[in-house]
């Protein structure tokens, strides 16, 4: 069960073998004396190595074709900003770099789990080729992406070329091919022997390339991994950048959050104001009335009680919904696993539970994805036309996930305002929330809420990368 | 009859003593804490009790918890719990044990005096007593899915009526029909859960808790 906090994530590294240092099944495409004698572990490594081999290659090739290229135009159009055509081709050349440097961005996190958040400066809002020019000169990460144009270069021999180098030339020791050319061609060698001489040099292509092949196979995974890492140096934001993104972000949640905060207690306040207090008013005027009554028309004082009490049992009912609305009750009493189970049994369709949650988040936090999850479910029941909603709820790697997905049309939009009133509780604490609702169905909302638990219990091991 | 009562907030509790000893219970212990509240039960083993479910020091649902805990070690003890919300949920929970002798009513419902000691009284002589909210809530349910498709909608209605705890000449009343009718779909509604034959407060407990679960 404590898994399947773990399961929920989505899958960050589709189809990557040996990711975080899991291990894989045998896929079953492999004819079976293959399988018998591969084990998971064994298939691990060598799927891994391989992949990693060929990512490297491609990636080489990218970086020795397009990084040269823009480095040499990015120095040319520098140099012709003196002759004046480079304020056009400076902001061009340099847009060119920032694709490159995005497709690098994600085939990186994609290949080897390494996050590398982009720096950019928001663009600026008017167009015209001098603010364009001012606003890639000025950006520091500019010229942090032409000193990444550099270094790349330099490093795709070591750490792209030669790692998938030594795989492929393993790999053509294992094959035979160094002995087999002995026969044909009498200068090749292999290894250590070049040429070679006679046969046992030839055959000792084999040790060579027992040692060679899985030395790279092993290698190349973590060469691939610390050219991420460079690339991450240079074309991560700097700690400046990153602050400065932060401030904006946290700025512009901040604002949304007193907003709705303060439009929620209007709300509370016009509520309680035409709602429980109105009522309440009328109850203590009928028993005043009823007072009145009592010795001179007493039947007329008990309807008189009757009706206040009536009223004052509206006003419980108005209260308690409200109370709702602000705080359910079940929250406070049973925390999130509970009020989520007692939210499934008011839904009038049948909901998959399941929550693995190892402790409990802070009150706030709790309340904010309670409510997202309501909210998502509200959505389900009332627009989706679905006949079942299923609710997960885990934890994984200080992240509260929860999804709610349903089996009805879909075609929901992320920007309608239930979905668009989660975002934004979520934003709050950071949490964010992505919709995937293809026409014809199904909808799964998963929402991510960065978060602590109390008395977390030790979680079974989960590779951290 | 012999109450105990927990309850915090000392005007609450003030008035529920005042009703019930209006009616002629003898109140042998009042408590405001959940902690004091097991012991209170199990001690003075009362004829009823009513309990509210949050209680300090947590606030939480001490109240229910130590309802289903004294319950577990005797079986059936009779206790009504109060709240001021109701949830399937904590309904569920008071049931599972299959034992009648339960209530679980909002606070408001102490507001019609007569109705509320005749819940009291109900629950004191092993009735079962769920909150019309409760009810409620599972009619608006989709009636297609579950183990209660089988029952006819009449049917359902009796079981409404039957889980707020009312008597087979009260939902006679309420159905405008004759006593004989209304025992004559609770019998069916009893062959077509499948409830085995057995003592008949027990058989609607379980008749209750089957329209919880579905």
């Amino acid at each position: 069960m404590s898994r399947s906090g773990v399961v929920l994530a989505p899958p960050r590294v589709p189809g990557c073998p040996g990711e975080n240092g899991t291990v894989n099944p045998l896929p079953t495409w492999l004819p079976e004396p293959v399988r018998r004698v591969l084990t998971p572990p064994v298939w691990t490594w060598l799927s891994r190595g391989l992949l990693a081999g060929l990512r490297s290659v491609l990636l080489a090739i990218g970086t020795l074709t397009t990084n040269i290229t823009l480095f040499v135009l990015f120095v040319v159009s520098t140099v012709l900003t003196v002759a004046g055509v480079g304020i056009f081709l400076v902001p061009l050349v340099a847009l060119g770099v920032r694709a490159v440097a995005d497709l690098d961005r994600r085939l990186l996190a994609q290949w080897t789990g390494v996050e590398i958040p982009v720096p950019y400066r928001p663009r600026p809002a008017k167009a015209g080729i001098w603010r364009l020019y001012r606003w890639v000169v000025t950006d520091p990460a500019t010229w942090r992406d032409l000193a990444w144009l550099v270094l790349s270069i330099q490093l795709v021999g070591l750490l792209l070329i030669a790692p998938a180098a030594l795989i492929a030339y393993g790999i053509e020791g294992i094959l035979g091919v160094p002995v087999l050319l002995y026969f044909v061609i009498d200068w090749y060698g292999y290894g250590v022997f070049w040429p070679m001489d006679n046969l046992a040099e030839a055959l000792l292509s084999w040790p060579q390339a027992a040692v060679l092949l899985p030395a790279g196979l092993t290698l190349t995974p973590h060469t691939l991994r610390w050219f991420a890492l460079v690339s991450q140096w240079l074309l991560a934001p700097t700690r400046a950048a990153a602050l400065a993104v932060r401030v904006d972000r946290l700025t512009q949640t901040r604002t949304e959050t007193v907003d709705a905060q303060a439009t929620e207690l209007r709300r509370i306040e016009r509520d309680l104001h035409d709602g429980a207090q109105a009522r309440l008013v009328a109850v203590s005027m009928k028993i005043g009335l009823a007072e009145e009554l009592l010795a001179r028309d007493p039947e007329a004082a008990l309807r008189l009680m009757a009706q206040a009490r009536e009223h004052s049992g509206m006003a419980l009912a108005e209260l308690r919904d409200l109370v709702r609305g602000i705080h359910p009750p079940v929250l406070a009493e049973r925390g999130l696993d509970g009020a989520v189970q007692a939210l499934a049994l008011t839904v009038p369709l049948p909901v998959d539970v399941d929550i693995s949650l190892p402790g409990r988040p802070l009150a706030p936090v709790e309340s904010a994805a309670y409510f997202a999850i309501a909210e998502a479910v509200t959505n389900a029941v009332k627009h989706a036309r679905a006949s079942r909603i299923s609710i997960r709820l885990g934890y994984d790697q200080g992240r509260l996930l929860m999804v709610v997905r349903d089996d009805g049309r879909g075609g929901a939009v992320s920007d309608g305002s239930g979905l668009r009133g989660i975002e934004r509780r979520l934003a709050a604490f950071d949490g964010t929330m992505s919709v995937a609702s293809p026409p014809g169905g199904p909808t799964t909302v998963t929402m991510e809420l960065p978060c602590e638990l109390s008395s977390p219990r030790t979680s079974p091991s989960s590779g951290t990368a | 009859m012999r109450v105990v009562i927990a309850e915090d907030l000392a005007l609450l509790r003030d008035g529920l003593i005042h009703i019930l000893e209006a009616f002629d219970f003898e109140v042998v212990a009042s408590v405001d804490t959940g902690p004091a509240l097991l012991p209170a039960l199990l001690g003075h083993r009362p004829d009823v009790a009513v309990v509210d479910v949050r209680l300090p020091p947590t606030f939480t649902d001490e109240g229910l918890q130590a309802a289903i805990a004294a319950r577990a070690q005797v079986p059936g003890l009779p206790i009504l719990v109060l709240s001021q919300h109701v949830e399937q949920l904590y309904a569920r929970e008071l049931l599972a044990a299959g034992v009648g002798g339960i209530g679980y009513l909002l606070k408001d419902r102490v507001s019609h005096v007569g109705q509320f000691i005749d819940a009291v009284r109900r629950v004191a002589e092993g009735g079962t007593v769920m909150d019309p909210e409760v009810i409620a809530l599972l009619l608006a349910r989709r009636p297609d899915t579950g183990p209660l498709d089988v029952l006819t909608a009449r049917e359902r209605e009796v079981l409404g009526l039957m889980a707020e705890g009312r008597s087979n000449a009260a939902i006679a009343g309420r159905l405008f029909v004759s006593e004989k009718a209304v025992s004559k779909h609770i019998n069916s509604i009893f062959s077509k859960l499948g409830l085995p034959p057995s003592s008949d407060d027990n058989r609607r407990v379980m008749a209750v808790l089957t329209y919880l679960d579905q």
